[in-house]
């Protein structure tokens, strides 16, 4: 390994370095395409707020524990505040204000609205994250799958029966 | 959180240069670091991305399993052969944090995580292992704390994979200038003291970068994990153990603790006493007391020693499909 470490000024040179100064990014959000430009300390919770104007992932603790900023990166619900949007680039990212399409509201949207899912409806879109990820893998959850899905997502209002309610009624709108 | 420059390491020889450098701190899930920095208890000046590297994935290598160290926690708890060959890996990892943690958070990442000391994560405070001169929880709020091991540090090893591995013989691949190669996972851990402050002898810009897991016969685990709610917690104290059968007779075992000390804790002193032994439940009361023999409570976390006597006897309980009359 020793010899790796004799390279140092060439190397450093060939690595692409960004920041700390502001620097292009592009994103790819509910399928479209974004330009922006950002420090890379840029969290992708504060691109899609600030930069985006996509206001429906929520900022509450900002460190990965409340789950309002839950968006789905490839599928899959993460905590937008803890990745930083230039290591977002090239993916899929998917939020709430993607869901409703034609002005049709996604049938767990829908779910939410017939279950009084939500008091404040902070925690909401993540929740319909959590849930919407969960029913496109496993269109037919338990009771225990879904307590599962959202068990990242904080409700302090204390919804969670009707949000599972919920789940389990989207789950039998959906098609299969 | 302080400005930084930010490059994806290219290769692996370019990421280890790059952390060579003054200031510099690998990323790869940074479930973790972000959260430190975004405290202002670390601020690299320079971020070197592991996420484009190929140490991607799980692998069936016929006689063990080879798991790259930027494998995710989801991946791992889900994947069939993690599943079929090591439950209880699968089940420490989806016992760890949320959904969408592991969905981000890796393999390498959690093995090599910080502590949840809350002197240690406060940006005010300056402990012992920031740099400071004295561990605060020795004498204060020490409810999560160490009660084996002797450190100037008494935080514990937050990791739930880090016992499961161990008991399951892992070996990890460290590439780096200091340390280079193959080692047991265990041999990673050591305890901080006065003259390395660190948690494990990796030095700058040593990276791990798989993990391999050796296959065994006859062989069962479990991991076990009390929690303060059943979700998104780290472990007040967790065990992982593995037992090989030889007949009816214990052939091999591993009883790792975690939440208990510094590093995970091997407890040897149990697991000589199960060795070459038929499982009885009179052995099992003897092996969990065996476990607990040398620890230290300190002012608040005393009930550590009977949550672990207990894990420990459940989880050989289990595994020699005994049951006993209290359960």
């Amino acid at each position: 390994m020793v010899k790796v470490f004799e390279k140092r000024e060439s190397t450093l040179g060939a690595a692409d370095l960004a920041g700390p100064d502001p620097v292009s990014l592009s994103l790819r959000v509910n399928g479209q395409t974004f330009s922006f430009v950002a420090e890379p300390r840029r969290t992708l919770l504060d691109a899609l707020r600030y930069d985006l104007g996509l206001t429906g992932a929520k900022k509450g603790c900002d460190e990965g524990t409340c789950g309002a900023c839950t968006v789905l990166l490839n599928g899959k619900p993460v905590y937008s505040c803890l990745l930083l949007a230039v290591e977002c680039q090239g993916h899929e990212i998917e939020t709430i204000e993607g869901l409703a399409k034609g002005g049709k509201l996604h049938p767990v949207q829908e779910a939410f609205v017939e279950h009084d899912a939500l008091q404040c409806g902070f925690c909401t879109p993540g929740q319909i994250l959590s849930i919407k990820a969960l029913l496109d893998e496993n269109p037919e959850p338990t009771e225990e799958d879904i307590k599962r899905a959202v068990s990242g997502n904080l409700c302090r209002c204390g919804a969670y029966p009707h949000i599972v309610e919920a789940a389990r009624a989207a789950a039998k709108k959906l098609p299969r | 959180m302080k400005r930084f420059r930010h490059a994806d390491a290219p290769d692996l020889e370019t990421a280890i240069v790059l952390l060579r450098e003054e200031g510099a701190e690998a990323i790869a899930g940074g479930t973790d670091l972000l959260t430190e920095m975004k405290a202002g208890i670390r601020a690299p000046e320079l971020l070197v991305n592991l996420k484009s590297l190929e140490f991607k994935g799980i692998r069936d290598e016929g006689d063990a399993l080879a798991i790259g160290a930027l494998t995710t926690l989801s991946e791992l708890e889900a994947h069939p052969l993690v599943k079929e060959r090591f439950p209880m890996l699968a089940q420490a990892a989806s016992l760890a944090a949320t959904p969408q943690l592991r969905n981000v958070g890796t393999v390498g990442g959690n093995l090599l995580q910080r502590v949840r000391c809350w002197y240690y994560r406060h940006p005010h405070v300056k402990c012992w292992l920031k740099g400071g001169e004295e561990c605060y929880a020795e004498e204060g709020l020490n409810h999560r704390h160490a009660i084996f091991g002797t450190s100037p540090c008494i935080a514990v090893h937050p990791s739930d994979l880090a016992p499961a591995l161990i008991a399951l013989d892992a070996e990890v691949r460290v590439v780096g200038p200091e340390v280079d190669g193959w080692l047991p996972l265990e041999e990673i851990y050591c305890l901080p003291d006065e003259n390395h402050r660190e948690r494990t002898v990796l030095g700058r810009g040593d990276l791990l970068t798989e993990v391999r897991v050796p296959y065994r016969g006859n062989s069962r685990g479990v991991f076990l994990k009390a929690m303060e709610r059943a979700a998104w917690s780290f472990a007040l104290v967790s065990v992982a153990a593995r037992l090989d059968f030889d007949g009816n007779r214990v052939r091999e075992v591993r009883i790792v603790l975690g939440g208990v000390a510094g590093k995970p804790w091997r407890v040897r002193d149990a697991e000589t006493l199960l060795q070459g032994q038929a499982p009885t439940e009179e052995l099992v009361a003897k092996a969990a007391e065996a476990a607990v023999a040398g620890a230290r409570p300190r002012e608040h976390n005393a009930y550590k020693i009977p949550l672990a006597r207990s894990l420990v006897r459940r989880a050989l309980l289990e595994l020699f499909e005994l049951r006993s009359r209290r359960d």
